[in-house]
């Protein structure tokens, strides 16, 4: 064994592509994606509506609906492809080792099924073993861990308000305590001051249950604040990844400055917002050459032509542009 | 500064249905206040803001102003003209001075009607204009509104446009009758981060430019800080603190103000946050808390606070709060 290798990462992806097959042509929703992500950690995956930001989250657990189709790379949860999986084994991974919390908690609970029954099909489906008694008390304690009163277990899910529905599609995410937590948009349904209570929820159980987090969310404010590192996405393609220390002081990709840019900030005095001008392209037909050239201020003709490769600036921190690559270049031969 | 528009004490309540067995055997109607009495004035030329949580009645008290709803008590001026009972003809002449844009793009423009027309309606409604003067109207509106050229977008349908390209012809829509107040409810929270800021830079430009006045209603204070000369927060259909944007934001008194603030996100991974924990959730506005509506949440209720509701009082630079504590 290297000695270097402190710890093996819990998801690898590689080359990852995911294409909607339509009736109108292919979309490319995930183009060549790449990144790692360690146990414990906790990543944003940030971008616009048609970014891929929900495609992507979706095809770690391969879950994309139809007519998408992961065509090409590699998925490795703890070193298990999960590509070459059955759907058999694939089925024992999702909610075991990789749970999925989707945006809206209102269409995500059974309405004629109590909160209760919702726990006991998930327990009873990964682990046959547990006894009928201690179901009911696993199903209580996630429900306590959430902050909801166990003895609501007996409740109907239109009984629960938004927030606390969400907070029980939490519980039944770390019901059997998973390694990785992907969450689609968990908040965007919800008021500010439950979404601070929920993302307050899902820190405090990575710090208990050490799993790893993954947050899709279009809000660059909330994965500045909670996120350890940072993925943005635009038209599909990963654009830049960073810690989110580094996205925020030294943001490299123009589309990432553009962003950081038009958000604002309620604790500064004075701001001036700045807008990346033009919209995101139609992916039934993509430009050529780097994806973002019709918007971006830097563009030469290289970019219009050509893809540009993903390249690492500083340690850690990944930028797929011409211009960084042009920079990198230039300190180089200094 | 003169008001444009001017609301006294403004309600709306909506009855609650019940089952046939339930009105049985109960006497009581319930309501649900969705308004329960709320006072402001709206100068011109400014942006005034209505921001809160959903449920605060922000979206009802709009939709009263342009009387779209008829409201249960209270009085509506506009112009210092008393609108509250207007209808008929002269509703319909009022309707060419206020306009609304609404939350939703892809619902509030038909899907068979192409741009051109769709824009050009209000005009045939109110005799201003048609044929080919109409046509040079709506291409007018069409540039000003940024969908240039206007040649093109003019007889496109909505579905071949973008979320923000159709947003852009719901406010051209809006404003070619030229109006004098506009009511924006929620105009950007569906459109993508990139271009929020560019549509919102052009309301404001238009403000300008067309003399207008905007009331803007929205759940997103950092939104409403960019936008607003003032600001009203709302809380179970009442204005809990009003003010000029800089105050409410850096001097927020109302502990509910406080606490909203608190748990706004903030992108900077360096800022430690200290989110203001409040009790429980926002209470159904069927049943509303006695007193104080906010002091069954609030983190600084006193004996007071359960059995007087506080008014809303002007402490000083033009900054109101109905808390107890002041």
């Amino acid at each position: 064994m290297n000695n270097d290798v402190i710890s093996l990462p819990l998801l690898e992806i590689d080359s990852l592509t995911t294409d909607y097959r339509t009736r109108r042509g292919n979309i490319r929703a995930v183009d060549n994606v790449s990144f790692t992500l360690g146990k414990g950690e906790t990543l944003g995956l940030v971008g616009e509506s048609g970014s891929g930001k929900s495609t992507l989250g979706l095809s770690i657990i391969r879950l994309v609906p139809t007519p998408g189709v992961i065509v090409n790379g590699h998925i490795r949860i703890d070193e298990t492809d999960i590509l070459s999986l059955s759907e058999e084994e694939m089925r024992s991974i999702r909610g075991k080792k990789v749970a999925f919390v989707f945006q809206d908690p209102m269409t995500s609970l059974n309405p004629v099924k109590k909160v209760g029954a919702h726990f006991v099909e998930l327990i009873r489906t990964h682990e046959p073993n547990v006894s009928e008694r201690e179901t009911p008390e696993r199903a209580k304690k996630a429900l306590n861990d959430v902050g909801i009163l166990p003895e609501r277990i007996n409740d109907y899910p239109h009984q629960f308000s938004g927030g606390m529905r969400q907070r029980i599609m939490i519980a039944l995410a770390i019901a059997l305590n998973p390694d990785l937590v992907i969450a689609d948009e968990p908040t965007t349904a919800l008021d500010v001051i439950v979404q601070a209570k929920i993302l307050d929820l899902l820190k405090s159980l990575r710090d208990t249950y050490g799993m790893a987090l993954i947050l899709i969310t279009h809000d660059l404010s909330i994965v500045l604040e909670r996120c350890d590192k940072i993925i943005v996405m635009y038209a599909g393609n990963l654009v830049e990844y960073a810690s989110s220390m580094e996205l925020h002081k030294n943001p490299r990709h123009p589309y990432t400055q553009g962003l950081l840019q038009s958000i604002p900030n309620i604790e500064l005095a004075e701001q001036k917002l700045e807008a990346i001008p033009g919209s995101p392209p139609n992916l039934l037909n993509p430009p050529k050459g780097c994806q973002f050239w019709p918007r971006c201020s830097f563009a030469k003709k290289r970019c219009r032509v050509e893809e540009p490769p993903i390249i690492e600036s500083s340690s850690g921190h990944f930028v797929r542009c011409f211009r960084e690559a042009r920079n990198l270049e230039r300190s180089r031969k200094c | 500064m003169s008001a444009v528009a001017n609301v006294e004490d403004l309600k709306k309540y909506f009855p609650v249905q019940k089952s046939f067995f339930e009105r049985l055997f109960t006497r009581t109607r319930d309501f649900v206040k969705a308004v329960d009495g709320i006072s402001f004035s709206i100068r011109r030329g400014e942006v005034f803001t209505l921001a809160g949580e959903s449920g605060c009645g922000k979206t009802t008290a709009g939709k009263l102003l342009v009387r779209l709803l008829e409201p249960t008590g209270g009085k509506i001026f506009f112009d210092d003209k008393d609108i509250t009972n207007l209808n008929g003809e002269e509703l319909r002449l009022l309707r060419r001075k206020i306009q609304i844009i609404f939350q939703d793009p892809y619902a509030s423009l038909n899907p068979r009607m192409r741009i051109g027309p769709a824009v050009g309606h209000p005009l045939e409604i109110h005799n201003l204009a048609k044929g080919t003067e109409k046509r040079r109207n709506v291409m007018e509106i069409l540039e000003k509104v940024g969908l240039t050229p206007s040649e093109q977008f003019i007889d496109l349908y909505p579905h071949q446009l973008s979320g923000g390209q159709r947003q852009r012809a719901a406010l051209a829509r809006s404003l070619i009758t030229e109006p004098e107040f506009v009511v924006a409810d929620e105009p950007v929270s569906m459109i993508d981060v990139s271009l929020r800021t560019t549509l919102i830079d052009l309301m404001l430009d238009l403000r300008k430019e067309l003399g207008l006045t905007y009331l803007f209603i929205t759940h997103d204070l950092a939104v409403a800080k960019y936008i607003s000369d003032r600001i009203a927060i709302m809380y179970l259909g009442k204005i809990i603190e009003m003010g000029e944007k800089g105050e409410i934001f850096l001097n927020p008194l109302h502990p509910y103000t406080q606490a909203l603030l608190s748990a706004i996100p903030v992108p900077d991974p360096e800022r430690k946050r200290k989110t203001i924990e409040l009790k429980g959730e926002v209470p159904s506005a069927i049943n509303i808390p006695s007193g104080c509506r906010f002091h069954p949440r609030c983190p600084k209720a006193f004996d007071r606070c359960p059995l007087e509701e506080p008014a809303l009082l002007d402490i000083g630079k033009d900054h109101f709060v109905a808390c107890h504590l002041y």
